[in-house]
């Protein structure tokens, strides 16, 4: 990541085992997602024996395809979409939040109380609302959704935290200055909300994986004939007591990556803690 | 050692009956061995006696004034010596003795009394709690004993102070609270880590003056310890000078103001500004090092102007060069005498012609609704520098961000050099905005920690198209020269500097705007007095070097007197008195600034 370049910095990185396990277990599942396809014994929608049998290493699926080549298959989409939803909800919480912190008085006021209302709603309501609409969802609907959904949460941690910062006399010398609100935003602002930011960008990275999971458990997926590992696990449930890894392999990669991104968030949290500045 | 004291105004008694002993005292560092947060600590107090421990910013003075409670901060240990309490080693004692001691025998009094005071507890409950808890009186007699100890301390002892919080009580008020609390068990040893720090002069003056009497009435032992010399001057009986974590001089407060011997001592005082008459202020060159960073032989050769090379060599032991007063120093003696009216130059001439580029006019200011500055109204010549004095509430501050952009409800006129000034930044022409340069209070949150110092400086220049690039880090250099700072500190960020380096980016940034009026709320009134010191002597330079006008807010009244040509005097948002600085402070017309005056410590 982006903190990775100054030399105290990497070694206070490293030294960090909690941000270190996580980034790994995250590096290895984003690698198996992104390069598995080139390494799968079969083709995603090939069938190579009868449904449910324990044939290969993790055994055929309900239609006779291999469970480990589709778990291969099935993770790109799934990672594409959760890492630019996030992103995607970054952006629009943090400007909604800095905004908010920057401008003060009834403009926050006004901002947040509409955000209030953007939070009520359940995350995983508002995507099943659109989707139920569309006849066949497209993966930029389904990353505008995730996206969409995580911005009010996020705009409230970042407003938090750009409210210590706001009312800090360096701000009110660059205003003195008569520097442009975008700018003070931007150079002033921004890079001291680093830490805390990367931490809960971390943690929704781990709700987007299960959001767009459990869409594609509920069906909503762009293409229902490729491979998705939250797809997996709805096809499958009918055979878990007698091909349990058909189900239960996606149900491990998919815990295994939110374990990940979670030590990890938790891990930059605990450096900001201790003091980085 | 044990010294006997010439101040015939404390009864001379044995030392150790019912006073206090530090013998050798060496604290260190758990995390790195060999290194001392103070050393070599030998210091008496005798019942009755108040003795001031003074010293700057990470000179070790709260460490030795926690270690008469056996106490140190995590991270530091005792490494030898001794705390001689009754016959006894506090340090050596197991801990619920010490506990015992503490607060019964020997109390504690920190610098920030509300932290001490449980909000959600009424002050007469919190009094009878804390005598239930030491086992004073009965359940009948700790009522009128808390009011006891209430009125001891000159506060009001009815029903309805009792029944307060600590919230609905003055700065002032809490902490002579917390003086009566630490009273009431009659301790024998009492420890003061300033306890005025933050207070107004003249709730400062009324706190010192009960402690004082409580002190003397009872018997009690105290350490009072503080960086402010002038309060010294008024409460103690001895002085001790701490630097680096050594006592570099140790004497009655009249030798010690009188005839200070060590270097250190001389250039504090040097540095420190008088109520009677204008100084030139000077600092001291270098930083206070940190534990570790200590230079060997003499700690203070570096940023000594006598030294010779055997201050190099070994630690100078503290010795007696007159009875009752030591100084660490080889050289004690033979570096002449010291006189208090060094460096005092001419009182700012008041019939100086004036040129007047900013005007006030019937200034009203408002928070909300709420009115908090009424009817301001006064001038800043050029090249002038106009004080505005008052203490917290004031309202002083408030004007100078309106004066700066910085706060955009008010009423009436600001007018710089013709022009009528907008109310926000925002509104204001860039000419303005680079002619007239705000400088904060808190030199640790006025630089943006994520930049460089050199993208600090430079920003000015580039916003108001003086300089780019190059030319634009050549002049930052220059600048950094300016205040006294090298080029090496371009690619610092701001977190690997001090508080007065700090500030005099600050400065820098200022002056990279080339500005005609600097705003300065409070600039120096975060930093050690050696720092204020060069400070002050750097702005003056500029001053007359620029032509720069400045608005200087303040509440420290003897600064006034070195720095400022005019003061405006400040109460409740309104100007109670103006004039010259010689005029006002000479001869004060109104009761409001000779109450000022009458309670801001002076050591002249």
């Amino acid at each position: 990541m982006s903190t990775t370049t100054e030399p105290s910095t990497l070694s206070k990185v490293t030294r960090q085992r909690r941000l270190m396990s996580g980034l790994v277990i995250t590096l290895l599942v984003t690698l198996m997602a992104l390069f598995g396809p080139l390494f799968a014994p079969y083709g995603e929608n090939e069938v190579v024996g009868p449904p449910f049998a324990k044939q290969g290493f993790l055994g055929t699926d309900y239609l006779g395809q291999d469970v480990w080549s589709r778990l291969l298959y099935g993770g790109q989409i799934v990672l594409v979409i959760a890492v630019l939803g996030t992103l995607l909800g970054m952006v629009v919480g943090i400007t909604i939040g800095v905004v908010a912190a920057y401008t003060g008085g009834w403009w926050d006021e006004v901002i947040m109380r509409l955000n209030d209302v953007a939070l009520a709603f359940p995350q995983i309501l508002l995507a099943l609302v659109v989707l139920t609409a569309v006849a066949q969802p497209k993966a930029w609907m389904i990353i505008l959704l995730v996206g969409i959904s995580h911005a009010p949460r996020v705009a409230r941690v970042a407003r938090g935290v750009a409210l210590g910062i706001v009312s800090r006399d360096f701000v009110y010398a660059a205003e003195a200055l008569g520097e442009k609100r975008s700018r003070v935003i931007l150079a002033e602002v921004l890079p001291n909300m680093n830490a805390p930011l990367l931490a809960e960008a971390g943690l929704r990275l781990t709700y987007s994986i299960g959001l767009v999971a459990a869409l594609g458990f509920l069906g909503f997926s762009p293409d229902p004939n490729a491979a998705n590992w939250g797809q997996m696990i709805n096809e499958n449930r009918l055979a878990l007591s007698t091909q349990p890894w058909a189900v239960l392999a996606p149900v491990l990669i998919i815990g295994l990556f939110t374990i990940g991104t979670n030590l990890m968030a938790d891990g930059i949290a605990q450096l900001a803690d201790r003091g980085d500045r | 050692m044990t010294a006997a004291t010439e101040d015939p105004a404390t009864p001379t008694a044995t030392a150790g009956a019912g006073g206090i002993i530090i013998q050798d005292l060496r604290i260190g560092l758990t995390a790195r061995p060999g290194v001392d947060v103070v050393d070599d600590i030998d210091l008496v107090l005798k019942p009755g006696e108040v003795v001031g421990l003074v010293g700057e910013s990470g000179s070790g003075k709260t460490t030795v004034g926690t270690a008469l409670l056996g106490y140190t901060r995590a991270g530091a240990l005792f490494e030898h010596g001794k705390v001689l309490f009754r016959d006894s080693d506090v340090l050596a004692l197991p801990w619920q003795q010490v506990r015992k001691l503490r607060g019964e025998e020997i109390a504690y009094v920190p610098q920030d009394p509300a932290s001490a005071l449980n909000p959600s507890i009424r002050i007469g409950k919190q009094i009878v709690e804390l005598m239930e808890l030491r086992g004073l009186g009965t359940a009948e007699t700790r009522l009128k004993g808390a009011r006891d100890g209430l009125a001891e301390v000159g506060l009001p002892n009815d029903d309805e102070f009792l029944r307060r919080y600590s919230h609905q009580l003055s700065g002032g008020q809490v902490q002579r609270v917390a003086l009566a609390m630490a009273f009431l068990p009659k301790p024998k040893v009492l420890v003061l880590d300033e306890p005025t720090t933050g207070l107004d002069v003249t709730t400062q003056g009324m706190v010192l003056q009960t402690m004082g009497e409580l002190c003397r009435t009872h018997g009690v032992a105290a350490l009072y310890v503080t960086h402010d010399l002038a309060v010294i001057a008024n409460i103690a009986d001895r002085v001790a000078v701490m630097y680096a974590g050594q006592i570099a001089e140790l004497g009655a407060r009249q030798t010690i103001f009188a005839a200070p011997t060590h270097p250190y001592t001389r250039a504090l005082l040097d540095s420190i500004p008088h109520l009677s008459q204008a100084r030139a202020l000077s600092g001291i060159p270098g930083r206070t090092p940190a534990p570790g960073a200590r230079p060997h032989g003499c700690r203070f050769h570096d940023r000594c102007e006598y030294v010779v090379d055997a201050c190099k060599q070994d630690v100078p032991e503290l010795r007696e060069i007159a009875p009752g007063h030591q100084v660490r120093c080889i050289r004690a003696g033979e570096i002449g005498e010291w006189d208090i009216s060094r460096g005092a130059v001419p009182d700012a001439d008041p019939n100086k012609a004036r040129d007047v580029i900013l005007s006030l006019e019937d200034l009203g200011i408002f928070y909300g609704h709420k009115q908090v500055v009424f009817d301001v109204t006064f001038d800043v010549g050029k090249a002038e520098v106009v004080a505005l004095v008052g203490e917290s509430g004031s309202g002083k501050t408030t004007i100078s961000r309106c004066v700066g952009g910085l706060h955009k409800d008010w009423t009436g006129q600001i007018e710089f050099e013709g022009t009528q000034l907008g109310h926000g930044s925002r509104s204001r022409s860039a000419t303005d905005r680079k002619r007239i340069q705000y400088i904060f209070q808190n030199p640790y949150l006025a630089l943006n920690p994520r930049l460089t110092i050199e993208q600090i400086v430079k920003r000015p220049m580039e916003l108001f198209g003086l300089a780019s690039g190059n030319a634009a880090t050549e002049k930052v250099v220059e600048l950094l020269d300016q205040v006294a700072l090298g080029p090496a500190v371009l690619k610092y960020q701001a977190s690997r500097l001090s508080g007065g380096e700090r500030q005099r980016v600050a400065i820098a940034r200022a002056l990279a705007a080339e500005p005609d009026l600097l705003v300065c709320d409070e600039i120096t009134s975060a930093l050690d007095v050696s720092v204020q010191g060069s400070i002050v002597s750097l702005l003056e330079s500029l001053r007359l070097a620029r032509g720069i006008s400045m608005l200087f807010v303040t509440h420290n009244l003897a600064l006034v007197r070195s720095i400022a040509d005019r003061v405006q005097i400040l109460n409740a948002g309104r100007v109670v008195e103006a004039g010259s600085v010689v005029e006002v402070m000479d001869s004060p017309k109104e009761e409001y600034t000779k109450r000022l005056l009458a309670n801001s410590p002076r050591i002249d």
